[in-house]
């Protein structure tokens, strides 16, 4: 059965699509949220919080306003900064910025298990300064063309190039 | 349309992070409908960006799941089970299911070992792979290394400094010219990388009368990682320039985008 076809099923609640879908996606979805918080029992939290959220919404996601992924993406991302603003948050966590998410895949053992473990940790130690800061700014933290160009002050063409390029490496490195 | 300048564009990418608006969103999909080819590089992007994704989790989420299921009320391994009344079924049955339900795990226990010993196979197949390509890659440089230090090190070679020029103050670059094997080496580090619809033309010029001669363009200048370029070079320069062209050159070059420029030392 295909994504799509999976999804349909999700959004008429079929209970065994719903744990196939979270298989897919878990961990990609925990990777993000971790990242934006660095804290695991808020991540969990936050996990708990998006997929009810994504049971409880099925209805609202269409295909011809994006990918699934894209999807459970972004409601993965928003809870997670919405997190980071909160008050409690903001007392606890200082020091945030610091890091990229290569940072977190190069101290992560738990890779060495995994088939694609070298191509991912040698992806990333090889990846240039600027493919790290256009995935992180909008794979990761969920910002617009126009929005990572700002912050990176660059022009919005070189961000779309750069950022296709990135993942053209990244693809080559992981998808064989 | 063009569908492969479409690909290339990087609006797919654009796509999959969830950066474009609502009708964009909408134009892709149509496209993915009716081109298999988009199609498909939607779902390597996605697949490489779930990937790259995963890989920054450091814990097992099952049980994440579970607590969910929960939550919302449809954990399956809740619902009730009934009782069975009184049984009429004597002990021959019970030791017949019994045998068959050993047997059958022992069966799944094999199978399962099976794909486990396969999975393992696989693993270790594209370790090797991967492995291979970092040998082939590291050659590569090596080779390509060496090349350049014998360039450095030849007498018979000329170094020519380019300086930024005009608007371009902080760009330079350097040339190596090897006037015996007609080619000149150009090292393009002091570059900005070209935005998008441009590229970086490069010129030999006699200075009486000014006369520019194209060596070609530079239509890899973003993916170089070295930012050093061999070009064929038979003429009798007596400078050499770079200017900022739109994509795929011009006949002459357009002076306000002249970065760098260096004469040659007359020896």
């Amino acid at each position: 059965m295909n994504v799509d076809q999976l999804v349909k099923k999700f959004q008429q609640k079929d209970v065994k699509a719903f744990e196939e879908l979270y298989v897919m996606y878990s961990e990609s979805m925990h990777g993000v949220i971790y990242n934006i918080v660095r804290d695991y029992n808020i991540a969990e939290e936050i996990m708990q919080d998006v997929f009810i959220k994504i049971w409880n919404k099925s209805d609202s996601y269409s295909p011809q306003k994006g990918r699934f992924f894209t999807w459970i993406l972004n409601i993965a991302r928003n809870a997670a900064i919405d997190k980071t603003r909160s008050k409690n948050f903001k007392k606890s966590k200082q020091n945030l910025d610091a890091s990229f998410f290569v940072d977190i895949i190069k101290s992560n053992d738990n890779l060495d298990h995994k088939t694609d473990a070298i191509g991912i940790k040698a992806f990333v130690s090889k990846l240039a300064e600027k493919c790290k800061e256009v995935i992180e700014l909008l794979y990761f933290k969920g910002y617009t063309q126009s929005e990572a160009s700002e912050v990176l002050d660059i022009p919005i063409g070189t961000i779309k190039t750069r950022n296709r390029n990135c993942i053209q490496e990244l693809r080559h490195m992981v998808l064989k | 349309m063009d569908i492969n300048a479409y690909i290339t564009s990087g609006i797919l990418e654009l796509y999959v992070a969830g950066s474009l608006s609502e009708k964009e969103n909408a134009e892709v999909y149509e496209l993915m409908q009716k081109h298999p080819e988009i199609l498909k590089e939607v779902l390597e992007i996605e697949a490489a960006v779930i990937k790259l994704t995963a890989s920054t989790s450091q814990r097992n989420n099952d049980h994440i799941l579970q607590s969910v299921k929960q939550e919302l009320g449809i954990d399956r391994k809740q619902t009730k089970v009934v009782s069975l009344t009184k049984s009429k079924y004597n002990w021959i049955t019970y030791t017949g299911w019994a045998a068959s339900i050993a047997l059958a795990a022992g069966l799944l226990w094999t199978l399962n070992k099976n794909k486990e010993l396969k999975s393992d196979i696989q693993v270790a197949e594209t370790q090797q792979s991967l492995l291979e390509t970092q040998i082939e890659f590291s050659k590569n440089s090596l080779a390509e290394a060496n090349t350049l230090i014998s360039v450095l090190r030849d007498d018979n070679i000329s170094r020519i400094p380019l300086a930024g020029q005009g608007n371009f103050p902080d760009t330079y670059a350097k040339v190596y010219w090897d006037k015996d094997a007609n080619r000149i080496f150009l090292d393009a580090e002091g570059l900005p990388d070209p935005p998008e619809g441009k590229v970086y033309q490069v010129w030999s010029l006699t200075l009486n009368p000014l006369t520019p001669t194209s060596l070609g363009i530079i239509d890899d200048f973003i993916n170089d990682s070295n930012k050093i370029f061999e070009i064929e070079n038979a003429n009798k320069s007596e400078a050499f320039g770079i200017t900022l062209e739109p994509t795929g050159g011009s006949a002459t070059p357009t002076m306000e985008q002249l970065y760098t420029l260096g004469i040659v030392e007359s020896s």
